[in-house]
């Protein structure tokens, strides 16, 4: 079953736990939308800055230097491993082993992102990214840091209730229980041609149809009825 | 058991830990914490449920839901929250300077990197006065003018301006000289290269322009933590790069990472330093007083930085 990127951790208490890197494609949104976002303050700043002549040009240099450096570094260490654009996206920065991220680790990864963008658009970035079997960045690997999607899960099982339950008619192992288990949860997201199409080789002797309902039926057997 | 019974009969103990996690999510420092007694027990329970998940081939939405659960309470049994005060007293009582001292031989090559070509420009501008405008370009009339007339009055404004401008510019120019770095050490020595030969060609060409007293009284004090802090970023920065070249008898994966783990208290010194080199070349170095006080004042200051950074967080000798 495993044909994603998982990354499978193992815990001291001996659980396993499995983390999904985030590739490059949500991390430059995430990016773009911090840098609308610092772009936003910088010019709230410039204006109500401006009054104050020299002491405000002070301050501002003050405020530009902690936004260009301690932005990510604040949001990652104080509000769960996100920045606002992170959040948006649903990443997260977490230490390789799953721990949330420190301060010297954030400021790492934070600092080598000048590295990163060697020599322009995070080209030197980019590149390590993609070599990396877990997606880190230069300053990732430094830092000892992994972004990981944080997908929001349902809390509760989907399916309706009374539906028919069946027995299958042959042996089951754990894979065939999965992999029933696994095709309820996607139920709701399937149309009827597409389950009656992934159901119709398992049951040569009914129609389409009929082994579509035969199907949802021994799988639902299988989880037991909601 | 199946799953529906599982998700029936583990479901108010999940919901009831999630809770709690929400409440330990949202915490404060110094707010009262939330019954905690039964916390291991229940993630130890949870870890356990969500390997029978697995093994049981239990549909992957439940796992995933136990995956984060027990991820999120990983994370709250493994973080780091340690109060920031007491750790920020001891990194510069001790931490600092002895990372310092263990790294001194990239601290060493980065010092002759930024002196020689320092020394090389002073000297070259020094003995023939041309060379001033081939290195410094337009550069070199504007610096004159700056020094020329010490004696016009800064407002607190200007104070405020420059301080900010000395946070902004200095540092960032140490975290990039560190950055830079990890490019088998060629970006740190560029940025030492260039700065000491711009530093001794602008000195060089001071003293010809007979300017020296109103430029060095100026540099003395503040020089000692701000050209300090930027050789160390550089020599952090030399031992990250480096270690990517020669990673000994680790794969260089590890050593990459040991050298950023073993150079991360210079950079903090690094800002601490130009912190303070920002607040004296803001708020002291344009003062005007006696040459011979600011002379003292400077000479104070380099001596009691090397003694700290060399005599600072040794252990002492047992008896």
């Amino acid at each position: 079953m495993q044909i994603d990127d998982r990354l499978a951790l193992t815990t001291p208490e001996g659980a396993t736990l499995t983390l999904l890197p985030a590739g490059p494609l949500p991390r430059m949104v995430a990016y773009g939308v911090d840098l609308v976002i610092r772009l936003m303050v910088f010019l709230c700043l410039l204006y109500v800055l401006s009054e104050l002549a020299e002491l405000g040009q002070g301050l501002l240099l003050i405020l530009v230097f902690g936004l260009e450096w301690f932005y990510p570094v604040l949001f990652e260490v104080l509000w769960r491993g996100q920045t606002p654009g992170k959040r948006l996206l649903g990443l997260a920065v977490v230490q390789d082993n799953g721990a949330p991220v420190t301060y010297s680790s954030s400021l790492v990864r934070n600092l080598l992102r000048t590295a990163d963008m060697f020599p322009g658009l995070y080209l030197a970035g980019f590149l390590c990214m993609i070599s990396d079997r877990r997606f880190r960045r230069i300053g990732d690997l430094a830092a000892g840091t992994l972004v990981i999607h944080q997908p929001a899960v349902t809390a509760t099982a989907p399916g309706a209730s009374g539906a028919a339950e069946l027995p299958p008619d042959w042996e089951l192992d754990a894979t065939d229980r999965l992999t029933l288990t696994a095709y309820l949860d996607r139920l709701p997201l399937l149309s009827s041609a597409r389950q009656a199409e992934l159901a119709a080789p398992l049951f040569p002797e009914l129609s389409p149809l009929e082994a579509a309902d035969r199907l949802a039926a021994q799988a639902r057997f299988v989880r037991g009825q909601p | 058991m199946k799953q529906h019974d599982f998700e029936t009969h583990y479901g108010p103990f999940w919901s009831e830990f999630s809770a709690l996690l929400d409440q330990l999510d949202a915490l404060r420092q110094r707010q009262p914490l939330p019954p905690l007694e039964q916390f291991a027990a229940d993630y130890r329970r949870l870890c356990h449920q969500l390997a029978l998940a697995r093994q049981r081939g239990y549909s992957p939405r439940l796992v995933e839901q136990l995956n984060q659960l027990v991820l999120r309470g990983h994370r709250q049994l493994h973080r780091d929250r340690a109060p920031l005060l007491p750790r920020i007293g001891v990194f510069l009582a001790e931490e600092f300077p002895r990372a310092v001292r263990r790294q001194w031989r990239w601290q060493l090559a980065a010092a002759l990197a930024f002196l020689i070509p320092l020394v090389a420009a002073w000297l070259a501008v020094w003995l023939s006065p041309s060379m001033a405008q081939m290195m410094l370009g337009s550069q070199a009339d504007a610096i004159e003018m700056m020094y020329a007339d010490r004696e016009q009055l800064r407002s607190a404004g200007d104070d405020v301006m420059m301080f900010g401008y000395y946070i902004f510019n200095n540092i960032s120019i140490a975290f990039r000289t560190f950055a830079g770095g990890v490019f088998f050490g060629i970006g740190a020595l560029i940025v030492m290269v260039f700065n000491g030969g711009f530093f001794g060609a602008v000195s060089g060409h001071i003293v010809n322009a007979n300017l020296t007293e109103s430029f060095f009284t100026f540099v003395i004090a503040h020089g000692a933590p701000e050209l300090t802090a930027i050789v160390l970023a550089g020599g952090a920065g030399l031992r990250l790069g480096l270690s990517l070249l020669a990673p000994g008898p680790l794969s260089r994966a590890d050593a990459f990472r040991r050298a950023a783990d073993d150079s991360l208290p210079i950079i903090w010194g690094a800002f601490a330093l130009l912190l303070l080199a920002a607040f004296m070349e803001a708020f002291w170095s344009p003062r005007q007083f006696d040459p011979a006080i600011k002379y003292g004042v400077g000479a104070l200051s380099w001596l009691s930085l090397y003694a700290y950074l060399l005599l600072a967080g040794r252990e002492r000798t047992r008896e």
